[in-house]
């Protein structure tokens, strides 16, 4: 069995050499697929806290994508069209900055995981699932229904958002941005689980009375957890956003929910390099059997059907065995 | 009566038409080991359930340290001094037995908000932890897998986990409950040391186990006390006789 740490370097050399091949061969739509795998891999990275720390199968992730997504599309739609977003009871103007959006971004989708999640967490199992997804549904359909920012239609921005010292516009240097978030939120990550807040999750998912036992609570773990989790998967919606510079409502749609947890599954749920890996394997097959037929989609529903009767542990699993106790 | 650590006083539930619990009134004091034994069905769990906060009771109190718990959440009685095992292990299986001790170090510290350090490399949390490993002796086992245990090795580590607390009362679910005689052995050699750090509230249906250990027996038959005593009073009980120990004794 290969050492777990040997794939995860592998997965990040992939994606640096993958674009710079690309850079060299003049390549640009393979940097874009590349930056679609990052931003992918960055909403699952935060799924997988909720999903593989703590337990929570949201089914409504993407109500934090689409958050992020419209944080940007509204900033930079104002800023475009040299509007204020409101002028009462104090002047906010739009702004084309990818840091302030950013920061937005994260305010507002750690808003919402919040109050979701307290409203959420009262629940378990299929209930869970089945609230998420109502939340979900009910974004969804106010998105849709808000005139103002293009309704069904979605918003597009017509210039990339600018980074202090870059040319966002040049798609290698937007995706070096991207790896970078990434590298950063795996590093959030990989701290969180070995903190005593990560133990402390990792036993609320696994016997919660056991946490009670010992005076703590549960559902405030599994809180914080969910805050953070939709704090990630909402950056990665502002980046989406302005890879495609485009927002509609799709983003804020339940099969993108189920996408970023295929993305979780198919790379191995609870591992720190599974969301990335199954990012970077769904977009390669998108790119591929997409390519092939219109129904790739059946593949990718065998894939996930042999992983997960076969390979408990996602790709990841299939190819390390189980996890490795650390020390 | 005062100085008890742990009391009920008259807690009565019932699921139902069923009582589980009958005007229980039973007390913990310090050093003691107080066991509470009835055939199958008499309400031993849900009178655990009670004083550890997992259940409610329709009527009656629950005191820890003179103090009223009834309506407070199982983690606040745990911060309060209340330690429990269960009767059927309730360990994160996943982890290693040092993650398991250590959650319990974490939980007394009741500070598990920090999201950056490294919980293994905390010298306060592996110093209790360790220590707690050490006297329940799974010092070498400390980064196995919790799965990977014994039976009776998890029996040890629940026990581990609740001296991580610091507990003022330790209440134990059978704790001898599927141990071989070996283990059983030790176990209540190590129970017999811990009544002076905390006093025990011992539900066990291992007879020898009980009647070693015991200052105090109580006896439940349907939900209910029939008698409290010592050990030679339990076992000249009429009553007690008639309705548990049969002719066993």
């Amino acid at each position: 069995m290969i050492r777990e740490r040997y794939i995860n370097a592998l997965t990040l050399a992939l994606f640096v050499a993958i674009p710079l091949w690309a850079v060299l061969a003049d390549e640009p739509f393979t940097i874009t697929l590349m930056t679609r795998a990052a931003v992918f891999a960055i909403a699952a990275v935060g799924l997988n806290i909720a999903l593989g720390l703590g337990g929570l199968v949201s089914l409504g992730h993407a109500v934090f994508f689409g958050l992020g997504g419209y944080a940007m599309g509204i900033l930079a739609h104002h800023a475009q069209t040299y509007t204020a977003l409101t002028e009462w009871p104090f002047l906010i103007e739009g702004t084309k900055s990818m840091p302030v959006i950013w920061l937005v971004a994260v305010v507002v989708s750690s808003l919402a995981a919040l109050v979701i999640g307290i409203l959420s967490l009262r629940t378990a199992g299929v209930y869970f699932i089945m609230i998420t997804l109502a939340f979900g549904q009910m974004f969804f359909f106010f998105a849709i229904s808000w005139a103002q920012y293009g309704g069904e239609d979605g918003l597009s921005i017509y210039v990339r958002n600018g980074f202090p010292g870059l040319n966002t516009l040049d798609p290698i240097q937007f995706y070096g941005l991207c790896l970078v978030l990434l590298c950063l939120v795996l590093a959030f990550a990989w701290r969180l689980a070995a903190s005593p807040f990560g133990l402390a999750l990792n036993a609320a998912r696994q016997v919660p009375v056991r946490v009670e036992t010992v005076g703590l609570d549960p559902v405030r773990l599994k809180l914080i957890a969910f805050v953070f989790s939709g704090a990630i998967t909402g950056l990665a919606g502002a980046l989406f956003a302005d890879l495609n510079r485009f927002v509609s409502p799709t983003m804020f749609s339940w099969q993108l929910s189920g996408e970023i947890m295929i993305f979780v599954i198919l790379g191995g749920v609870g591992r720190l390099f599974g969301p990335v890996v199954g990012a970077l394997v769904f977009v390669a097959l998108e790119h591929w059997l997409g390519g092939l037929s219109e129904f790739w989609h059946i593949y990718l529903g065998l894939l996930l059907l042999v992983i997960v009767l076969f390979g408990r542990g996602g790709l990841i699993g299939m190819v390390c065995g189980r996890e490795t106790v650390h020390d | 009566m005062t100085d008890a650590v742990l009391r009920t006083s008259g807690i009565t539930k019932s699921f139902g038409a069923l009582f589980a619990s009958r005007d229980i009134s039973i007390d913990l004091r310090p050093g003691e080991i107080h066991a509470v034994i009835g055939p199958n069905g008499a309400g031993k769990s849900t009178l655990i359930g009670q004083i550890c906060g997992t259940l409610r009771p329709d009527s009656g109190s629950v005191h820890l340290l003179g103090e009223d718990v009834t309506h407070q959440p199982t983690r606040a009685r745990a911060r309060a001094g209340l330690g429990r095992t269960f009767q059927i292990s309730a360990l994160a299986m996943e982890d290693t037995v040092l993650q398991n001790v250590l959650l319990g170090a974490l939980g007394a510290s009741g500070r598990p908000w920090r999201f950056f350090s490294g919980v293994l490399k905390d010298g306060d949390l592996r110093a209790t932890a360790e220590e707690a490993l050490e006297r329940v002796g799974l010092k070498d086992q400390a980064r196995m897998r919790t799965a990977e245990l014994s039976h009776g090795q998890r029996r040890q580590l629940e026990v581990a986990v609740a001296l991580t607390l610091k507990p003022r009362a330790l209440v134990m679910d059978e704790p001898m409950a599927g141990m071989g005689a070996e283990g059983s052995k030790l176990l209540t050699g190590f129970l017999d040391q811990l009544r002076h750090e905390a006093p025990i509230l011992l539900v066990e249906h291992d007879m020898d186990a009980v009647f070693s250990l015991a200052d105090r027996i109580s006896v439940l038959v349907y939900g209910e006390v029939i008698a409290t005593g010592t050990v030679d009073e339990i076992r000249a009980n009429a009553a007690v006789k008639e309705a548990y120990l049969g002719d066993e004794a």
